[in-house]
């Protein structure tokens, strides 16, 4: 385990640096606020690196976490300790808040959000008489441990750090695991995700709300160290520097926050005594030599630096995931195989009138049609017949203009994809939603994610894993069984077209459905995986697995399906039998032409 | 840091003693609001606000046709203001210097760019032309017109001469190389560059302010308001570059095909935009709106080199009211943005900036409540 031998160094070197003979306190002082800092870049590099999304308020949080502590403690006589918890509620408060109003908006309008209310507060801090205006809050008291006092900077440089790696401990285990994977999906494949069950805006408010929980203990660290508050750290130049800090370490990476935050902390401090001396005191180069270096960074290296550093350790080979308990399918019922079987040949999904305008073009009229339950049925026509559309009204990607549609007797229109998700239809998409970054293994695990049960804590302290080895366990099965076993451990993106298709269709088996839906899951395929394919389809029909499927190629609908629904120009032309279907006048004329 | 920046002030005493002339002793106290002294801070907040309609435009018209959410709009008028008042003063400004700076550093860039991937000796020359003969000789030609005293007119087309071709020259240099990245990547590149101009305006123009005289002396009694040339300067050149862009976006090619690269990047390449071409375009009119709007601010406040961003920034929250998309609902929010600063700054002059920042709060809760879909990046 090379990485945990270098995070070992890493601590030992920490731990040693105070204890140099003739260390001067100025750089130990240096280093804490190294500390500091990664504290909060850490929290970016989930919010952006991670999950998509930025902020250039994080010293806002911070300057929360710093003035609660500060008001409590030297105001009103509370100890640190007891005002901790304080601190952090109201920088989660203040997330939770921002994060209601933007999450749900298009990305760029939460960076911008946070840069209005990063540059209020820092007003607003200067001008509250309690928080004491400009002059901010002294005589705030040192933290102290088992009654050891931490007021000298090297007592306290060990409080920092150990808060620092553990939690970028901690949050490396939430990243690996179910929560993490549907955090990584934020970023790409919001759509993918929501039609797995989960809550994209819910998982969104989560990162946002940790990343400003661990710029509030930033904070309150910062207090308590530096034993005064005043508004300028928790400027709006301040929360750039922390976003410079996670796009320098690399966004995305974890123990990169730390690589940042060290460079620039003291890049910052090297252009404040150098620069002086060099040019004279009025000119201030921090801000071009900063703005230079994080232009050229996102043209040169967007990835940052910490992905050079690990090139530099050997690479750490991930192993396939062992065999696991298995997890519990939907509702078995004593003697059958599953649930599946129960049932077979009633009506599961209903549409009844369904109708879609666009404006004053009808994309889908009054379509009528039935799936039952162990049966593979195909929705075919020529371009332009609605049938995406269809499948849109079914997943609940696209609302209803007139009509309804039924699952197992309960009316599912108008709820949302994820709804309709928890009711066991998972789906593929026409045009391959897989995050290209994270692995098959990954990918297919996260279309098991309502199977799993473990939150954010229990990932974090690792009490997951039992839930996780079944969840990837099951993962895995689905990948061998759609034969793509040798392929698990690499990104998905480096895998074909087709396979990437039979990738999506491995996730959507992940999720234990009763109806599976497929978006052309023949297109791009060679002939071979075509017979493959089938073969796969037919077996889970005779399962007791219903399908329907949305699909150009002829031969390969005529060969497997038991019922096809015939669109064109968004009507129904005739449903029946493939044979029926063959002959059918209405429907040689959609495809031929009137001369046939 | 965005340190207390002294920006437009409404100055509710003198609109007091305006009104009163012969009341003193109370200035500046909230005290009961007579129907004058709503008239006056309507009147000032109208005149900001006018300002900040032309950089919420701005910030529009380049967000639709690069995706870059160009935070250092605010510089430009930063640039502009302090240009033109050194002008008026009779000295030479630091644009000067920065135009040529920003020059060789895009001849670079493109010198670069043509080892890489060829182009020969029309493509260097044209290059050497556009990002180092065109500002040498804008330069050379401040050089002689700067301290001879040829009046506001002169004065203020130069400053446009020397602050336009920054917004191309920067295009190239920090955004043409990343024009295709994520909007983010671009919001934070912008950000860089934003934190590279106001240390670049420290050095080139220094850490004292200036301030212009007005334009003219003419003032205008309308009732119990007194309307100013400065105003009427204000409203007359925001209405008529308002109406310039729409003319310039409905009527000539140049506009149509930047709206083409506005609603569809690679189907205005496929048809012959070059898109490199209509960024660097957009970019230029944004410098442009930022020169004038500088201009226009400067004999009405003390400009320091770091003013430009809070006064930008105004302007943005304009355009994200407008979804920074509608550049009618962004005119009109700025209109409000305005009236809302000053009426704040009166009754409330502390809380000010945290007001009208707060703004965007409600707007973003508006268009998050009404948003029914969660939308897909990249």
């Amino acid at each position: 385990m090379n990485q945990r031998l270098a995070l070992g160094t890493f601590a030992v070197l920490l731990a040693v640096i105070p204890l140099i003979p003739g260390m001067p306190v100025f750089w130990v002082t240096l280093l804490g606020n190294v500390g500091l800092a990664a504290l909060v870049a850490i929290g970016l590099v989930l919010l952006t690196g991670v999950g998509g999304m930025t902020s250039f308020g994080q010293a806002a949080f911070c300057g929360f976490g710093a003035y609660a502590t500060a008001v409590l403690t030297a105001t009103h006589g509370w100890s640190p300790w007891q005002a901790l918890p304080v601190a952090l509620a109201v920088s989660g408060f203040a997330a939770v808040v921002l994060g209601l109003i933007t999450v749900r908006l298009s990305g760029h309008f939460l960076p911008l959000g946070t840069m209005a209310w990063g540059l209020s507060l820092y007003y607003l801090f200067g001008k509250i008489e309690m928080l004491g205006r400009h002059d901010g809050i002294s005589g705030i008291p040192p933290l102290s441990v088992f009654g050891i006092s931490l007021a000298d900077p090297r007592a306290a440089h060990y409080l920092i750090w150990t808060v620092v790696i553990g939690a970028a401990i901690l949050t490396t285990h939430l990243l690996d695991s179910r929560i993490g994977r549907a955090i990584r999906a934020l970023r790409r494949g919001q759509i993918a995700a929501e039609s797995f069950g989960i809550d994209v805006a819910r998982t969104k408010l989560i990162v946002f709300v940790y990343a400003a929980l661990l710029a509030g203990l930033s904070g309150w660290l910062y207090a308590h160290v530096q034993r005064t508050v005043t508004p300028a750290p928790f400027g709006l130049n301040a929360g750039i520097e922390y976003l410079f800090m996670a796009v320098v370490g690399g966004a995305g990476q974890i123990w990169g926050a730390i690589v940042g935050a060290g460079l620039v902390t003291l890049l910052k401090e090297a252009l404040q005594r150098v620069v002086p001396a060099v040019f004279g005191t009025s000119v201030q180069l921090e801000g071009v030599v900063f703005g230079i270096a994080l232009v050229a960074l996102l043209q040169v290296a967007r990835e940052g630096l910490w992905p050079h550093i690990v090139g530099l350790l050997p690479a750490r080979q991930r192993a396939a995931p062992k065999p696991a308990d298995l997890l519990a399918r939907r509702a078995p019922v004593a003697g059958t195989d599953s649930a599946l079987e129960i049932g077979r040949g009633e009506a599961l999904l209903v549409l009844d009138q369904a109708r879609k305008q666009f404006g004053g073009l009808v994309a889908v009229n009054d379509v009528s049609f039935k799936v039952r339950r162990g049966e593979i049925v195909a929705l075919i026509g020529p371009n332009g017949a609605g049938k995406s559309t269809t499948f849109n009204l079914i997943t609940g990607v696209a609302a209803l203009t007139a009509g309804t549609v039924r699952y197992d007797g309960v009316e599912i229109s108008g709820t949302s994809p994820r709804v309709i998700a928890r009711h066991g239809v998972a789906r593929t998409f026409q045009h391959v939603k897989l995050n290209p970054d994270m692995t098959v293994l990954e990918n297919v695990a996260l279309g098991a994610h309502l199977r799993g049960r473990a939150g954010i804590l229990a990932a974090m302290l690792r009490l997951d894993r039992r839930d996780e080895a079944r969840l990837l366990a099951e993962a895995a099965h689905q990948i061998e069984r759609i034969g793509l076993g040798e392929h698990m451990m690499k990104p998905a993106g480096s895998l074909a077209l087709g396979q990437q298709r039979m990738v999506e269709i491995a996730r959507a088996l992940a999720m234990d459905p009763e109806l599976l839906l497929l978006d052309e899951p023949a297109a791009g395929l060679r002939h071979f995986e075509k017979t493959a394919l089938a073969d796969l389809l037919d077996r889970l029909r005779a399962e007791g697995m219903s399908v329907l499927l949305v699909e150009h190629d002829m031969g390969f609908v005529m060969g497997l399906t038991d019922h096809i629904v015939v669109l064109d120009f968004g009507t129904k032309i005739a449903e029946g039998p493939p044979e029926a279907i063959k002959t059918h006048p209405a429907v040689l004329e959609a495809y031929l032409g009137g001369a046939a | 840091m965005p340190a207390d920046v002294p920006w437009i002030k409404t100055n509710p005493a003198a609109a007091l003693a305006r009104s009163e002339p012969s009341e003193g002793g109370n200035h500046g106290r909230p005290r009961a609001v007579d129907g004058t002294i709503l008239l006056f801070l309507l009147q000032d907040g109208i005149t900001n606000g006018a300002i900040y309609a032309l950089l919420g435009i701005a910030l529009v018209l380049v967000f639709a046709v690069t995706r870059v959410i160009f935070i250092p709009q605010g510089e430009f008028i930063a640039f502009g203001a302090l240009t033109y008042a050194l002008l008026e003063a009779g000295r030479l400004p630091g644009t000067v210097w920065l135009l040529i700076v920003f020059g060789a550093v895009a001849f670079t860039f493109d010198f670069v760019a043509m080892l890489k991937d060829g182009g020969g000796v029309r493509r260097l020359a044209k290059a050497a032309l556009l990002d180092l003969a065109l500002p040498a000789a804008i330069a050379g030609t401040a050089m002689l017109v700067a301290g001879r005293g040829f009046g506001p007119l002169a004065h203020a087309a130069l400053t446009l001469a020397l602050v336009t071709p920054l917004g191309p020259l920067l295009y190239r240099v920090a955004f043409m190389p990343i024009a295709s990245a994520s909007v983010l990547t671009l919001l934070i590149t912008a950000v860089g560059v934003h934190l590279v101009l106001v240390g670049l305006g420290l050095a080139f123009f220094g850490a004292e302010g200036v301030r212009a005289p007005a334009i003219s002396d003419l003032m205008i009694e309308a009732g119990p308001l007194l309307v100013s040339g400065q105003n009427l300067a204000v409203y007359a050149l925001t209405a008529a570059s308002i109406v310039a862009l729409w003319l310039f976006f409905e009527r000539s090619l140049w506009g149509k095909a930047l709206r083409a690269t506005a609603v569809n990047r690679l189907g205005a390449r496929l048809v012959g935009i070059r898109t490199s071409f209509a960024g660097a375009l957009a970019f230029g009119l944004a410098a442009l709106v930022g020169g004038l709007s500088g201009i226009l601010v400067a004999p009405m406040t003390t400009i320091y080199y770091d003013t430009g961003f809070l006064i930008g920034l105004k302007g943005f929250v304009a355009a994200i009211i407008g979804g920074l998309a509608s550049h009618p609902i962004t005119a009109a929010a700025a209109l409000a943005v305005g009236v809302v600063e000053s009426i704040a700054s009166f009754f409330a002059s502390d809380l000010k900036e945290v007001i009208v920042f707060s703004l965007i709060l409600p707007v973003l809760m508006w268009r998050s409540l009404t948003q029914t879909h969660v939308e897909e990046e990249d």
